[in-house]
């Protein structure tokens, strides 16, 4: 599980490049380029960067409504991804899904969805799939705490246990459901505790470390890839933005935003190469410009792109 | 030809897709070891196939049915069975906001090839929670298939292809016919119908009787009886209420100029409703009669054998309405 120098550059580039691809869908959705809703992950990229980066190529995750940073951790194109926010015909989805639907089937991602807490059934359907065809494969499960209060979470997780499956389900609690704190929705202190009511192993991971998360996280995931079965894991994190662009964020107090930055993920993790030798200053901005100018490249793909053709509103429905 | 009854036609469906295709499994409540199905409707299936392909769930159809969608987007072929059709309100926001909508949010980028299978109807007194019939609710979503088979023939070929189709398909297993062993021809030779056409089980040239499920034999019944009465009635049963065989109804309607749509679902939003509302549409100048429905009344099913019987539409309700129009 030790990594080496360039898999840790390689999680760092992977964290910038969520955050520049999030910042600058932020300015388009601002600039009016980008229709419809935007969930924006920024905040989060430990949690993206550090479960999958545990997984092998042909391993499933199932992504929530938040899920741009979980896609690029799985080696998305953001090209395609640009051009899909940006309802173009190069997108991702042929422009019908749109941020809260990215898929591709191609690298198993199978799909962000905007239904709370249909992660975690779905997931169970790639688990039991994979355990009938022997296959190996482990399957990530993406939530929010939001998700974790509805009846799916519940019958899925229970369902996962019972036969065993080899999934790890990952709530991302940045301690808001829309505007609704988890403290006002849950008597919980640890989401994780609700793991004894399925009889599965369950762990709170209280920090934006990527490499903590990473650790912990990789031992679910063997786990569950020898046979013994899912894992809940809760990892505490913090969304720097609202729950969509144009939220106003009344319910976030300002000491507690402040609290938050001093944990930033992309941050932490710089400081800790640097210290440890592997990353410089001067390397780190290097990297920050070079995702932004990716993004850059992305933004102009899309923006160049053709829109559908209006008739391709009827394809797709049935195989 | 072999005579089998309609629940062993179905049976026999699954048992020749199951073994033809490993990719395929059964996933529901009490379909194993001890019971086999609620009323025996997959009997013989768990000791051939064990319980790694006929796979009890805990109570949970949203689980299992969202099970169903993770398993058929990664290679597997599902059938979910949710019991009675009451039961699909449960997982009704997997049928219409996740199986049937992931295909078209995705690009076209995934096939859905999940069956889901219950049982449909009334007339066995099982009371508003386990006697629905869905069709006119679910014929809204786009992105689902739906079969309503009426014989035992129909129901094994129509099966097989409801398996066998990559899209998400709703298999209306009709109670009554279920439990009441209703008989048929099913040959012995491997076949299958295709979803999404019609057939004519009674050709007449008086008035149209496009009849779902169940209420096809209440339909031949009265073309029997009206026969007498020198009323000739063809009977139209579309097997399929998605995709519809529009085509085959509108035909029949050219030739007759009178049509009675019977459903066993109440009026308002019902399968019926969808039928008159495109034979108006599309073939209002061929009819010299107003289209007639004969439905259930607006009100849930009641469990009391006379109150059950006073709303499920009947034979006596159908040849009313025939006589209002001739």
């Amino acid at each position: 599980m030790k990594l080496n120098k360039e898999q840790l550059l390689d999680m760092f580039s992977k964290m910038v490049l969520i955050r520049q691809f999030e910042t600058r869908v932020k300015k388009s959705f601002a600039d009016g380029d980008i229709p419809g809703f935007i969930h924006l992950s920024a905040g989060q990229e430990a949690i993206a960067v550090g479960c999958i980066t545990n997984l092998r190529e042909d391993d499933y995750i199932v992504s929530h409504h938040r899920g741009h940073g979980h896609l690029i951790a799985k080696g998305g194109n953001i090209n395609f991804m640009m051009a899909e926010l940006y309802g173009k015909k190069t997108g991702y989805c042929k422009g019908k899904g749109g941020s809260m639907h990215l898929a591709d089937m191609d690298i198993n991602m199978l799909g962000a969805h905007g239904i709370v807490g249909s992660t975690v059934t779905i997931s169970t359907g790639a688990g039991l799939s994979a355990k009938l065809r022997k296959s190996g494969q482990v399957t990530l499960c993406f939530l929010g705490d939001g998700a974790s209060n509805t009846g799916r979470f519940h019958e899925g997780i229970n369902l996962a246990a019972i036969w065993d499956l080899p999934i790890v389900i990952i709530i991302e609690n940045n301690f808001y459901a829309e505007a609704t704190s988890i403290f006002y929705s849950t008597r919980l202190k640890k989401l994780s505790d609700r793991a004894i009511a399925y009889g599965i192993p369950g762990e709170t991971i209280d920090s934006n470390d990527v490499l903590e998360i990473y650790e912990k996280v990789g031992k679910a995931i063997d786990r569950a890839r020898k046979g013994k079965g899912p894992s809940l894991i809760e990892i505490q994190t913090y969304r720097h933005f609202g729950h969509e662009e144009g939220d106003t964020e009344t319910y976030k107090k300002k000491s507690e935003i402040e609290a938050w930055l001093k944990k930033e993920p992309i941050e932490l993790l710089k400081r800790r190469l640097i210290k440890d030798g592997i990353l410089t200053e001067k390397e780190a901005e290097r990297i920050n410009q070079k995702m932004k100018n990716e993004v850059e490249e992305a933004v102009k793909f899309a923006k160049e792109s053709p829109y559908p053709e209006p008739e391709e509103t009827l394809e797709d429905v049935y195989a | 030809m072999r005579i089998l009854t309609y629940r062993e036609a179905i049976i026999e469906a699954l048992k020749e897709e199951m073994e033809r295709d490993p990719s395929i499994f059964i996933m529901g409540e009490d379909i194993g070891e001890h019971w086999q199905g609620s009323v025996k409707e997959f009997e013989g299936l768990w000791p051939k196939f064990g319980a790694e392909r006929i796979r009890e769930t805990p109570i949970s159809e949203t689980a299992f049915l969202g099970c169903a969608i993770g398993a058929a987007m990664t290679g597997m072929r599902p059938i979910a069975n949710v019991m009675f059709a009451s039961f699909l309100g449960v997982p009704m926001d997997e049928i219409f906001s996740q199986v049937t909508k992931m295909r078209y949010m995705f690009g076209g980028k995934t096939k859905m090839p999940v069956t889901i299978m219950c049982l449909s109807g009334g007339g066995m007194n099982a009371a508003a929670q386990h006697s629905v019939c869905l069709e006119g609710m679910l014929m809204s979503v786009p992105g689902l298939k739906m079969v309503s088979p009426s014989t035992p023939y129909d129901a094994k070929g129509l099966l097989k292809s409801a398996i066998r189709d990559d899209n998400p398909v709703i298999f209306f297993q009709n109670l009554f016919l279920t439990i009441s062993g209703f008989k048929g021809e099913v040959p012995e030779n491997d076949y299958t119908i295709p979803l999404g056409e019609a057939v004519i089980r009674n050709e007449g040239d008086d008035v149209t009787v496009v009849a779902i499920g169940n209420m096809v034999h209440t339909a031949l019944s009265a073309a029997g009886k009206l026969k007498q009465e020198n009323i000739s009635l063809e009977v139209v049963d579309p097997r399929c209420m998605a995709p519809l065989d529009e085509k085959t109804i509108i035909e029949s309607v050219k030739k007759t100029g009178k049509i009675v749509i019977l459903d066993e679902e109440p009026k308002i939003g019902s399968a019926a409703s969808e039928i008159a509302a495109i034979i108006a549409e599309q073939a209002i100048e061929y009819l010299d009669a107003p289209v007639k429905r004969v439905c259930a009344p607006n009100t849930p099913i009641p469990f009391s054998p006379p109150l059950e019987k006073y709303w499920l539409p009947d034979e006596n309700k159908l040849i009313e309405a025939i006589h209002s129009i001739i």
